[in-house]
């Protein structure tokens, strides 16, 4: 299975370079209208075509990556971070504490995702900002049930008790054992996570509750092409294919690390 | 989720199922729902006055109205807003209790018929799409079991492709092969099974990737165990050994996963319904949404919250009657 970590690591270096470096992929501005070249198709001269305002779409899909990766990986910090703490307080804490923060989240698994989201940018408004936000908290009571049964586990662990055992205080266990343990399921939460969240993101864009246009950012580049859906296809077309490229380039770097964590 | 109710020490599948106590487990249920419900209502009802400015002006035509002094006030009278808050959350309350969930803003008819018009379209599309993505998922996963280890792999990737699909997405490229190039399916949803088929397909390939993943590894799982190989030396063939174990092994993780798959599925639905400009209560809640329609929002998010207590609790449910282990455990 390494084919799958190699083909992963070359797509996720593409989309790095892309958001850390977009000049040297793509050298003219996103941003450059020629009104004169509006929906040109996908030729040699614009592997992707243009859109509206003859803006080349490979060109601005290269500068997205850096926003559309912003917004992936603050959506799953803000999610993980928040998750941690509840998963640490129901696995760690006493069993009252434990009992109290799964109810919570058992309310909150009766708001699915994209329903959560919606329900809190009913109320701060759309954009980018609240919308990254509305990923962000729609997913943690999902990470945050995994984090509490990872503590669980390993709390019941051997090298715990025997942790305990040699006479080590709670907080030297709680330091050396149990975080180091939880914080590789932690690793493989973000990377999968990523790629999700980028998804979630976008397609609250596509609705028109994101990101906006004119940012050369995938999620307001497809809600910009959904109104020439049927006659320009490629506006919508090239944006969401790079979505789905990193969601899976994402999901199979934290697969591989998985199995090897896992062996 | 629920404590063990049957320590047994020494269990026999027939006995220990008939000594499980139904009713302890049926009234800790039920008390969990109902609290499960309270807390929705009330934090959606909370989290509503969050919302900055004036209710008032969202029910006369949105911020930029320009409504009179009079007219604000009618409104605050109408909807109740003028009473104090504990008040005004006792009264929401009590009508959500005899089903009444208010008027809708945008649409001035109640909330309850506005649900009830458009439930049915939603139920339709999301349990055809559940069907079809079970059946996806378990062909997908039955012919790589026996295809060997390439086919496993192909149709591994096949499945992290799958669940990685955005449904917006999804759906425009199906419109482009099905509705543009090929002209087979219209573009928008009609009434009939022609209209039901890309949507249908845009909800279930992703959850048929999710599902298929889980019920591959099920199976592996089920096929080198004990239990098969016990079967296998009593003479049992092949197909014995998938249909009869095999396939009862992927179920188990299959249903436990049926209340997630209810909300990837309705939040799905809200992506689905707008493209394929479908009628039903996705399409409502996000329009809900735009216009700030705060009733029609919190009884579109109650309706989803009781469905999926209502779907998890059938699924637990379905788990002790598939599964006698987890009734032990």
């Amino acid at each position: 299975m390494k084919i799958r970590a190699i083909v992963a690591g070359a797509i996720l270096l593409f989309i790095a370079v892309a958001a850390l470096a977009p000049g040297v992929l793509a050298p003219t501005d996103p941003l450059a209208i020629h009104p004169l070249e509006s929906f040109r198709p996908p030729s040699f001269e614009h592997l992707f075509g243009t859109d509206e305002s003859g803006r080349d779409i490979l060109t601005r899909v290269i500068h997205g990556a850096g926003a559309s990766l912003l917004i992936g990986l603050s959506a799953t910090a803000i999610g993980v971070s928040i998750a941690v703490v509840l998963g640490l307080l129901a696995g760690l804490g006493p069993r009252w504490l434990d009992f109290g923060t799964t109810r919570f989240l058992e309310v909150l698994f009766a708001f699915p995702g994209l329903l959560f989201a919606l329900l809190f940018i009913v109320i701060y408004g759309p954009g980018i900002v609240t919308s990254t936000i509305a990923v962000g908290l729609a997913t943690a009571p999902g990470y945050a049930r995994i984090i509490r049964s990872t503590v669980l586990q390993v709390r019941r662990a051997p090298y715990l008790e025997a942790a305990t055992v040699l006479g080590r205080g709670r907080a030297y266990r709680i330091v050396h054992h149990l975080l180091p343990n939880v914080a590789g399921s932690l690793f493989v939460l973000v990377t999968l996570g990523i790629g999700q969240s980028i998804v979630w993101a976008s397609s609250l864009s596509y609705l028109g509750l994101g990101a906006v246009p004119p940012a050369p950012e995938w999620g307001a580049m497809l809600s910009a092409g959904r109104t020439y859906i049927t006659s320009f296809w490629w506006m919508t077309f090239f944006p969401g294919a790079f979505i789905v490229l990193t969601a899976v380039a994402t999901t199979l770097l934290g697969r591989s690390i998985q199995d090897r964590t896992r062996s | 989720m629920v404590e063990p109710l049957v320590t047994d020490p020494l269990p026999i599948e027939g006995a220990s199922r008939a000594r499980h106590r139904w009713l302890p487990w049926a009234l800790l249920r039920l008390g969990g729902v109902v609290f499960v419900l309270w807390a929705v209502a009330t934090v959606t009802f909370f989290a509503i006055r969050l919302i900055p400015g004036d209710p008032a002006e969202a029910i006369v035509g949105g911020p930029g109205s320009q409504a009179s002094a009079e007219a604000l006030a009618q409104a605050r009278a109408d909807y109740g807003l003028d009473q104090p808050l504990l008040t005004q959350y006792l009264t929401y309350l009590s009508h959500l209790v005899r089903g009444d969930l208010g008027n809708s803003y945008s649409l001035r008819s109640p909330v309850v018929d506005v649900i009830g018009e458009n439930i049915g379209g939603t139920l339709l599309l999301a349990v055809v799409s559940l069907v079809v993505a079970s059946l996806i998922a378990l062909g997908v996963a039955a012919l790589s079991v026996r295809g060997g280890r390439l086919a496993s792999a192909l149709a591994s990737l096949l499945e992290v492709i799958a669940a990685a699909v955005p449904h917006f997405w999804l759906a425009i490229a199906l419109i482009l092969l099905f509705s543009t190039v090929l002209g087979w399916l219209p573009p928008v949803s009609v009434p009939g099974v022609a209209g039901l088929v890309l949507p249908v397909l845009t909800l279930a390939i992703p959850l048929a990737g999710f599902l298929g993943q889980v019920m591959r590894e099920s199976i592996l799982a089920a096929i080198s165990s004990p239990f098969v190989l016990a079967s296998r030396a009593r003479g049992e063939n092949e197909r014995g050994v998938f249909w009869r174990h095999a396939l009862r092994h992927a179920a188990i993780p299959a249903i436990g996963l049926t209340g997630w798959a209810f909300g990837a599925l309705i939040s799905g639905a809200v992506v689905v319904e707008t493209i394929f400009a479908r009628p039903g209560l996705g399409r409502s809640l996000l329009s809900a949404v735009q216009q700030r329609d705060v009733p029609l929002v919190l009884g579109v998010v109650l309706v989803v919250a009781v469905g999926y207590m209502l779907v998890t609790t059938l699924t637990d449910l379905a788990d002790r009657l598939v599964d006698p282990r987890v009734v032990r455990r």
